[in-house]
């Protein structure tokens, strides 16, 4: 009997180790594959050549444009809406408020991608633009946004909102010299987060952004955007290796951002936890 | 009754005055401006819901009159002679000649798909979950989570660039061979080159693994050591405490987070439409066939519904996109309606990456 439960015990540990593995796999092989293949295409000339030269410049540049505008539309407006959440909205709003964002969350990129088309780029007579394209993306991560917003400001222990009561602090300047310093770590994880999000997006921008082989310019409408997940999919299709390995190496640049973003957002963690460490009674 | 309990426990205003009332006399005037403005961008998300919901309807009702219930009914999606031929009206609406527009191909790839995904997904989600939060010192267990935070940031074209050229080759070759070879009905067939059905399931079950694997460490490690060792002091092998105390303590929490993967997986588009092989108007007759689900359909599709002069081809994507939207959002209120019924502890869940 004691033997037979040491040999399932075994087994379940086995198993869940096969489990871990299945998972630790797949994301060694896809960061080696994506590496592997863009081998043939790595050097200067892939940064500082246009997508018309075999480089990805262009496409950079407007993907790190793109995550600007993202920063700056869903940013501001996710942070407000989560620091209303968290400290301004009575009960019952905050409920119906929460089960939209979480609603909205869940929503196929496509149909925002759909819709930015039919109504952004065609009703509004905006055309493919970084507009429209900022505004599709923005739509897609702000749920994000206002949910860490907010759980950063719940974090902050209640002591400190009473003891700035107490001193007779408006509630606004309470939010802004008391709260929002513990709490800036996480909302900064968050946008970051978000970023990296968008980074990776594609399925909004087919139809928002459009492409160009000309680098990004900064107006806002009628004038299409070249991003790095648009020449990671067109390049995949086209016929040929070279092809195939500036796909490749459009990939492994989105991914390098992605990774760059997922550390800068654990180290914000990791402050976010320093912050308000100690701070309850 | 919690909402009652909880009001129970709020001390009642001093000297009659309501509660609201009180709040409001707290309030300077500069709290007051600052919290409307504060209130307009909180109101963004849920008017972006709507918007997005009213345009989706909008959109897709020519198609819906003109359409009727063959959208369901019908299993071809053509657009039809888009160049030339007289434009069918039906319903006092126009379409291409010869335009016809079934969704239930797209419906099955979708429901499938994710299906697949979800049941390879879970069981490997929380055993690699529970592994790392229960055997793996506590110094290594960042180190490991790095996994699953770099597999949830890795974007879903590149999950489609892997999947081509990479996995499904690889599978190809190996396993799906080896499935092949034991003649099961539906499971048999030439893997070809690896685009299909089970490679694209497999890939959005990557795809989703940390979604529900990450949420579900947070959660076995927000179990109180208390019950756990209870169950050790009780005589229960480690293993048997996972099984019966850790992951029943979680439950509700794993359910809400695999209803988390399950809309990510359903909505999935480039990936699908990368590895699949894009395949119209026909259902799988094996599990390695190509195939398509209606995210990729549309994406696949709208560029040349562009050019239909009588629009009704981007209205009929249009009605698909709401049946994508329905079917995502009844994954998510079913599952938040579980997540309450099953409830017990009311323990947070987070949101994946």
């Amino acid at each position: 009997m004691r033997r037979r439960r040491r040999f399932l015990d075994l087994t379940f540990w086995g198993l869940a180790l096969l489990a871990f593995v299945c998972i630790a796999l797949p994301s060694l092989s896809i960061v080696g594959s994506v590496i592997h293949q863009a081998v043939p295409v790595l050097g200067w000339s892939l940064f500082t050549q246009r997508t018309n030269a075999l480089g990805i410049e262009n496409a950079i540049l407007g993907s790190l444009l793109l995550l600007v505008g993202v920063l700056v539309v869903a940013g501001t407006i996710g942070v407000a809406g989560g620091v209303y959440l968290a400290e301004f909205a009575p009960a019952r709003l905050q409920r119906f408020l929460r089960f939209f964002s979480d609603v909205l969350a869940g929503m196929p990129s496509i149909v925002v991608g759909y819709i930015g088309y039919v109504t952004l780029v065609v009703a509004f007579h905006w055309g493919f633009s970084l507009l429209a394209a900022v505004v599709a993306l923005s739509v897609l991560v702000l749920p994000y946004i206002v949910k860490t917003t907010e759980v950063s400001f719940r974090q902050v222990p209640t002591t400190l909102r009473e003891a700035a009561a107490g001193l007779g602090l408006p509630r606004s300047k309470t939010v802004w010299r008391i709260l929002l310093p513990p709490a800036a770590s996480g909302v900064i994880s968050g946008l970051i987060v978000a970023l990296a999000i968008s980074t990776g997006e594609l399925a909004p921008l087919l139809f928002t952004a459009g492409f160009s082989d000309q680098n990004p310019t900064l107006q806002l409408l009628h004038h299409q955007v070249p991003y790095l997940t648009s020449v990671t999919f067109t390049d995949l299709a086209l016929p040929g290796a070279r092809a195939h390995a500036t796909a490749a190496a459009a990939a492994a640049v989105s991914l390098a951002i992605v990774v760059i973003l997922i550390a800068a957002g654990r180290l914000m963690t990791v402050r976010a936890r320093r912050a308000t460490r100690g701070m309850a009674l | 009754m919690t909402a009652t309990a909880e009001r129970a426990t709020v001390p009642g205003p001093p000297s009659g005055l309501s509660a609201r009332a009180r709040r409001r006399s707290e309030l300077t005037g500069r709290d007051v401006t600052v919290s409307a403005v504060l209130a307009v961008a909180a109101f963004v998300p849920a008017a972006a819901l709507v918007w997005l919901t009213y345009e989706m309807a909008k959109q897709a009702y020519p198609a819906i009159v003109f359409n009727g219930w063959r959208f369901f009914t019908t299993k071809t999606f053509t657009l039809g002679n888009l160049y030339g031929g007289t434009p069918i009206v039906h319903h006092g609406y126009q379409a291409a000649h010869g335009a016809q527009y079934g969704v239930l191909p797209f419906l099955f790839g979708t429901v499938v798909s994710s299906a697949i995904a979800v049941v390879v997904a879970v069981p490997l989600s929380v055993g690699g979950a529970l592994f790392l939060a229960d055997r793996v010192p506590a110094r290594l267990q960042g180190a490991l989570g790095t996994f699953l935070e770099v597999l949830a940031g890795i974007p879903s074209v590149v999950f489609g660039l892997w999947g081509v050229f990479t996995f499904g080759p690889l599978m190809s070759r190996t396993g799906f061979k080896w499935l092949a070879a034991l003649h099961i009905p539906w499971l048999s067939g030439s893997p070809g080159a690896g685009q299909g059905l089970l490679t694209a399931s497999l890939v959005l079950a990557v795809m989703i693994i940390p979604i529900i694997a990450s949420t579900t460490r947070e959660l076995f490690r927000s179990v109180p050591p208390l019950t756990k060792e209870g169950a050790v002091a009780l005589g229960l092998t480690p293993s048997e405490t996972a099984r019966h105390v850790t992951i029943p303590f979680v439950r509700t929490g794993i359910l809400a987070a695999t209803i988390l993967g399950l809309g990510r997986a359903l909505g999935e588009t480039i990936a699908v439409l990368i590895i699949s092989g894009n395949a119209l108007n026909i259902y799988p007759h094996s599990i390695f066939d190509p195939f398509s689900t209606m995210a990729a359909g549309i994406a696949a599709i709208l560029d040349g519904a562009l050019t239909d002069s009588t629009g009704m081809a981007l209205h009929a994507l249009g009605e698909v996109g709401l049946v994508l939207l329905l079917v995502t959002l009844l994954a998510n209120l079913g599952g938040r309606f579980l997540t309450r019924r099953f409830s017990v502890g009311g323990l947070p869940v987070g949101r994946g990456i």
